[in-house]
């Protein structure tokens, strides 16, 4: 979606050498004796699956995180980087994932806060802020409030206030993952013309396309060490994702796209005031899903997904119970318990905490929404059936446990996944809704669950997935829409769409029909097909 | 040069079973410091405030007596404790238990009839549960903090005692004590060995513990209470209903405290009196995490605290010890337990083992 950036000078001289960096945890060595370099003015990715130990990494160029061993060399001083503060001195600046933002506070009060005394006057501020921000083409009015913000605005708001400081190395975690493609391109048009003036940027990904269009080098880690080096123009993204993953592990494939059959999930004119006021109202939203099917939604985290979810999963009861509908009838009033009862399986998006408990065994955990195919009789928990159930769930889907007793807050994310999403499907659900199925999930588990979503499809269920990953949603969904503000998208067959039209209603434009002709190419399909194909995570 | 404290990858189950006994023997030694230093022997100190009680036979069933309200107690808040419901009320529920439980019995002197005794208990469990469920209601309608409110109650409960016992319920023939009239031998609990004053109370409270054993580890119910005070938003999402399970566990926990005060009126007292509990829903919150809300283990806490209250009779006795010596005890376990549970979580590291571990187990990577 973008060209490759200007090519890579290795002459440069280094803003940043880190040697041997160890650090361990409590029973995982998240960092070992890692190398990397980064050039002034260079774009460096940072590659990885969830727990390759990038985060651990990166927390440590900015202070939070004490290593263990290894030497940081800083515009050729040797340095301890003693906490966060220390390292804004230096001019590095990190945007988390998780922003932290006050939302009761403007976009001025907040970058105030976090430059201390140096804000001075809020009026100079402020029209720092807009010059700033106008220069790298990101648009920003100071004087609104976060919560009125968008995702992708807020992100600027935290780059912005790294770069009203004298900023030499920006740390990026992630930032992509919250924005459409097209604020992506935008953002990807800021990080050039900073890497052009001289700022070296460090840029964690595990989006292969991404690294590809934006970054000069890029450093591969796997398992807490560095796996590979490579410059990732000269790279394709398979070779890439076998550094990431290693070999033994399947990357992902292409799936047939299917037609379902008879509507199973009917929602008709679903409106809803969030209690929440930072939430979002659901907007009249119409969706038939068939059985047979995978519908997938795309959007930007919060944009009334979660709201939506509840309203399906039974969480919260809409007053307008014809809102959803089941074959046997509104089932808009029923609570989650009884929603189960007539076919529904639900994986939420918190998989500890939600969709598991994290204090107890696995096997408990197969009762938690298993207990209406018949585990509890006269009230009494039958034990034997439970723990077979369980173990079945792990058989079938492949968890990775000691056994059935095991705590689930000791699986790994991506087991646990497996556990969830097979607890659900051995249900044998008529409609399956799932909530970002394979979030920071690694490679091989994606594939695994992926696999199973698309054979529960075939024999006959309806699935509704939610996710952040477009990639994801055209690769197992036989039609997309978005959400966006809280209004649904209109919907098309996967086929006959593209990442660019769907990037349109994430951001809120569902009128795309005119340009559609234009876009509709099968060719950019079919390029889309590809590399979805080899896509990871 | 100090010892440092670092996270454990794992909670450690040993620990956990460990704590409350380690949290036992430094109670022990920093009493015996504390008898030392008032100039009295601490071993003979010691074994006077917790061997001689129970040295006779009269002294185990005195020890029973004790027992009984503090286990009934104890093993009610397993349940709500295990909803994360922090029903600090015990206190007033077995208050409210004895008050009502009275409040019949003194009406039904004359019965002869094998009713009376059920009737009487049924009262008292009724009195307990629905001081609770006030609590419950609060909670769940005003999303009021029930520790405040089930505190609160403990004091509206014990001055409706006082005031019942001055005036509706106080015995006409009484000579304008604060006391009921007796209970009605029918409505007694019957004496299980003679020459004792050891009552049927110490039955109910092992028939709790066994039922509460299974619902905690066979019912469903007993699961459901589980995960709502484990990650309320995993229950809601399995459509356990929240509320309800409030309720039934406030119910059962209220219910037995309630039990163990009429327990007590139509046990070792016969009457109702001011005094029916010297704080013995308040020690039952100490037992509860003691016996790691495990009915078992709460059982053998219970043990232990009736013989702390009789120890502490004891050094009042023997040792000129004011009163103050049982909360005393009973403080200072509290304190070690919370202090010792620490240990659950986290591991002490010595400041000269703290760099080989570290490289060591790099080393093993």
């Amino acid at each position: 979606m973008n060209t490759p950036t200007a090519s890579f000078q290795p002459d440069r001289p280094k803003r940043l050498i880190m040697q041997g960096i160890t650090k361990q945890y409590p029973g995982c060595l998240a960092n070992d004796s890692i190398d990397i370099d980064i050039g002034v003015g260079e774009i460096h990715a940072l590659l990885g699956e969830n727990g390759a130990g990038k985060s651990t990494l990166m927390k440590i160029i900015y202070g939070l995180v004490k290593p263990d061993a290894g030497e940081i060399t800083w515009e050729g001083d040797k340095i301890r980087i003693k906490d966060p503060a220390h390292a804004r001195k230096l001019g590095i600046g990190m945007v988390f994932q998780h922003f932290s933002l006050f939302e009761t506070l403007t976009v001025t009060e907040n970058i105030a806060l976090a430059l201390g005394d140096e804000a001075k006057d809020m009026k100079v501020l402020a029209e720092k802020i807009r010059t700033v921000s106008a220069r790298y083409g990101m648009a920003l009015n100071p004087d609104r409030y976060v919560h009125s913000l968008s995702v992708g605005e807020r992100q600027r708001v935290e780059i912005v206030r790294c770069l009203v400081q004298d900023i030499r190395l920006l740390i990026l975690d992630e930032p992509t993952s919250v924005l459409t493609p097209q604020e992506v391109d935008t953002l990807f048009v800021t990080l050039r013309r900073l890497a052009e003036e001289g700022c070296s940027i460090l840029f964690i990904s595990h989006k292969l396309n991404e690294v590809k269009a934006l970054c000069h080098r890029a450093t591969v880690l796997r398992a807490g060490h560095v796996s590979g080096a490579c410059l990732p123009t000269e790279e394709d993204a398979s070779s890439m994702a076998r550094m990431m993953v290693g070999d033994e592990t399947p990357i992902s494939m292409a799936y047939d796209k299917v037609q379902g059959q008879d509507i199973f999930l009917q929602i008709r004119g679903l409106s809803r005031i969030s209690e929440d006021p930072f939430g979002v109202d659901l907007k009249n939203i119409n969706l038939d899903v068939h059985a047979g099917e995978i519908v997938g939604i795309a959007g930007v985290a919060g944009n009334g997904q979660e709201e939506l979810l509840a309203a399906l999963s039974g969480e919260d009861i809409i007053k307008n119970h014809d809102a959803i509908h089941f074959p046997c009838g509104p089932v808009g009033n029923l609570s989650p318990e009884k929603r189960r009862g007539k076919g529904l399986a639900f994986v939420p998006e918190e998989r500890l905490g939600r969709g598991a408990v994290p204090d107890m065994s696995l096997k408990d955990n197969a009762l938690l929404t298993g207990f209406l195919t018949g585990l509890i009789k006269n009230g009494m928990i039958d034990h034997e059936s439970t723990d077979s159930f369980a173990k079945k769930i792990i058989k079938k889907f492949k968890v990775k446990t000691p056994n059935s007793g095991t705590h689930a807050k000791s699986l790994s994310g991506g087991n646990l996944q497996k556990f969830i999403i097979g607890r659900e499907i051995m249900q044998n659900p008529r409609l399956l809704i799932a909530a970002h199925p394979t979030w920071g999930v690694d490679i091989g588990a994606a594939t695994a669950i992926h696999q199973a979503l698309i054979e529960l499809r075939d024999n006959g269920a309806a699935i509704l997935i939610v996710s952040e990953d477009i990639d994801e949603l055209f690769q197992i969904s036989d039609r997309l829409c978005a959400l966006c503000d809280g209004a649904l998208s209109p919907i098309k067959p996967a086929p006959s769409t593209t990442v660019e039209e769907v990037g349109r209603w994430m951001a809120g434009i569902f009128d795309t029909d005119v340009c559609d002709d234009e876009l509709f190419d099968k060719k950019s399909v079919s390029a889309q097909a590809t590399a979805t194909a080899v896509q990871t995570h | 040069m100090f010892l440092k404290l670092v996270p454990r990858a794992e909670h450690s189950r040993k620990m956990a079973y460990l704590s409350p006994l380690l949290a036992g023997v430094l109670t022990l030694v920093t009493g015996g410091i504390f008898f030392y230093l008032q100039g009295h022997d601490p071993l003979f100190a010691l074994k006077t405030m917790l061997y001689t009680p129970i040295s006779d036979t009269y002294g185990l069933a005195e020890l029973c007596v004790k027992t009984a309200p503090i286990l009934l107690c104890a093993i009610g808040l397993a349940i709500v404790f295990k909803a994360q419901v922090w029903n600090i009320g015990a206190e007033g529920q077995l208050l409210m238990g004895g008050l009502t439980a009275s409040a019949l019995a003194v009406n039904i002197i004359e019965v002869e009839a094998a009713w009376a005794l059920p009737v009487v208990m049924l009262a008292g469990i009724a009195g307990g549960a629905l001081w609770a469920l006030l609590a419950a209601w609060l909670k769940t309608h005003f999303n009021a903090n029930e520790i405040l409110t089930t505190i609160m109650f403990n004091y509206i409960a014990l001055n409706l005692l006082i005031f019942s016992v001055h005036g509706p319920l106080k015995d006409p023939d009484g000579y304008n004590f604060p006391e009921s009239a007796l209970f009605g031998d029918a409505s007694l609990l019957p004496i299980l060995v003679e020459d004792t004053r050891v009552h049927a109370g110490i039955l109910f409270a092992l028939l709790a513990v066994v039922i509460i054993w299974v619902l905690l580890a066979r019912s469903f119910i007993g699961f459901q209470i589980k995960v709502l005070g484990l990650d309320a938003s995993a229950a809601r999402l399995a459509g356990f209903k929240d509320k309800k399970l409030v309720w039934i566990a406030m119910l059962i926990s209220g219910g037995l405290a309630g039990l163990a005060g009429a327990g007590e009126v139509a046990g070792p007292l016969g009457q109702l009196v001011p005094q029916i509990s010297p704080g013995y829903g308040y020690a039952a919150i100490i037992v509860a995490f003691l016996g790691r809300l495990h009915p078992v283990g709460i059982l053998f806490a219970s043990l232990l605290m009736a013989l702390i209250y009789m120890g502490g009779e004891m050094a009042q006795i023997e040792l000129n010890m004011p009163l103050a010596i049982t909360g005393l005890f009973q403080g200072m376990l509290l304190f070690y337990l919370l202090a010792c549970d620490v240990l659950i979580g986290y591991k002490i590291k010595f400041p000269w083992s703290g760099v080989k571990t570290v490289t060591s187990r790099v080393e093993q990577q």
